[in-house]
């Protein structure tokens, strides 16, 4: 018998707003992405200095995972939370960043700490190591948020006990035009986890 | 040199995104790497393109960053001894 699933929780970051569970509890008049991540990073209390080191996607990843793993992760056992995101630019924002610094043959100076940002599952790798999780993961390149098939991929990792949760969802950032949605799938919550609701989640 | 651990101090903390830390915080003798700055290998990395972009410097082996970056005493007096610019 097929077994229901549920969002427990999700989170939008556009804007430069953080929309948490339907509801605005963070907003910020910054004009560039990385005053305002670095005033919501300061608002939440996050706490963890390499954020800084991070490039835009990864800070932008793992903003809005925080808010929805923060309760969700105890130091005493290690949490089964599979991580499933996709977008549609994958890191070219930092490829385009470290093109340009090995561009001219002349001034060849290639700096390693934009070089290891120039994958997009990265970000996922950030918050596993925030996070301490050893878990199922992977990061999809799609030209838009394909609601079904996040959704029979989290459901499959359910149902097969790879993970007890996943945090999946929309992660994109290129040129200071940026989205996150991400939600957290679990086995017991309030919303269906359905392609329906994601859509009208997404949305919102 | 004392200027030059100034503008080291400054450009470490700018290049390597260190946000939380003020040139006050960092003493010339402080360990750059673990207890100290707390940096890692990245870092490292960085620094040695620092050392080549900015003072002309190459470093063949890499083992040598060991000594050099112990700290920016170590790093000021081989830069002094050894820059190209």
């Amino acid at each position: 018998m097929k077994k229901n699933t549920y969002i427990k929780s999700y989170c939008t970051i556009q804007n430069n707003e953080i929309i948490l569970n339907g509801e605005s509890i963070f907003k910020s008049k910054s004009d560039l992405f990385s005053d305002f991540s670095k005033k919501a990073y300061q608002n939440f209390e996050i706490n963890y200095s390499k954020f800084f080191k991070m490039d835009n996607l990864s800070k932008l990843a793992l903003l809005s995972s925080e808010l929805l793993l923060k309760n969700e992760i105890n130091s005493d056992s290690e949490a089964k939370i599979a991580l499933v995101f996709a977008n549609k630019s994958s890191s070219l924002d930092t490829d385009v960043k470290y093109q340009n610094s090995i561009s001219d043959k002349e001034n060849y100076f290639p700096s390693p700490a934009v070089f290891v940002y120039t994958l997009p599952n990265i970000c996922i790798g950030e918050i596993s190591i925030k996070h301490q999780l050893k878990s199922e993961n992977s990061f999809f390149i799609f030209e838009d948020f394909d609601s079904e098939f996040m959704t029979n991929y989290a459901n499959n990792l359910l149902s097969s006990k790879k993970a007890d949760k996943v945090l999946c969802g929309w992660v994109e950032y290129y040129n200071e035009v940026y989205k996150a949605f991400l939600y957290l799938v679990a086995n017991e919550g309030k919303i269906d986890h359905n392609k329906h609701t994601l859509e009208l989640l997404n949305k919102n | 040199m004392e200027a030059l651990k100034l503008e080291l101090k400054t450009k470490i903390i700018e290049a390597l995104n260190l946000e939380d830390i003020n040139i006050d915080d960092v003493n010339d003798d402080d360990s750059l790497f673990g207890d100290g700055l707390g940096l890692d290998s990245i870092d490292a990395l960085e620094l040695i393109v620092m050392l080549d972009k900015d003072y002309g410097i190459k470093l063949v082996d890499p083992k040598e960053g060991k000594n050099i970056f112990q700290s920016i005493e170590t790093m000021a007096a081989y830069i002094s001894a050894n820059r190209t610019k």
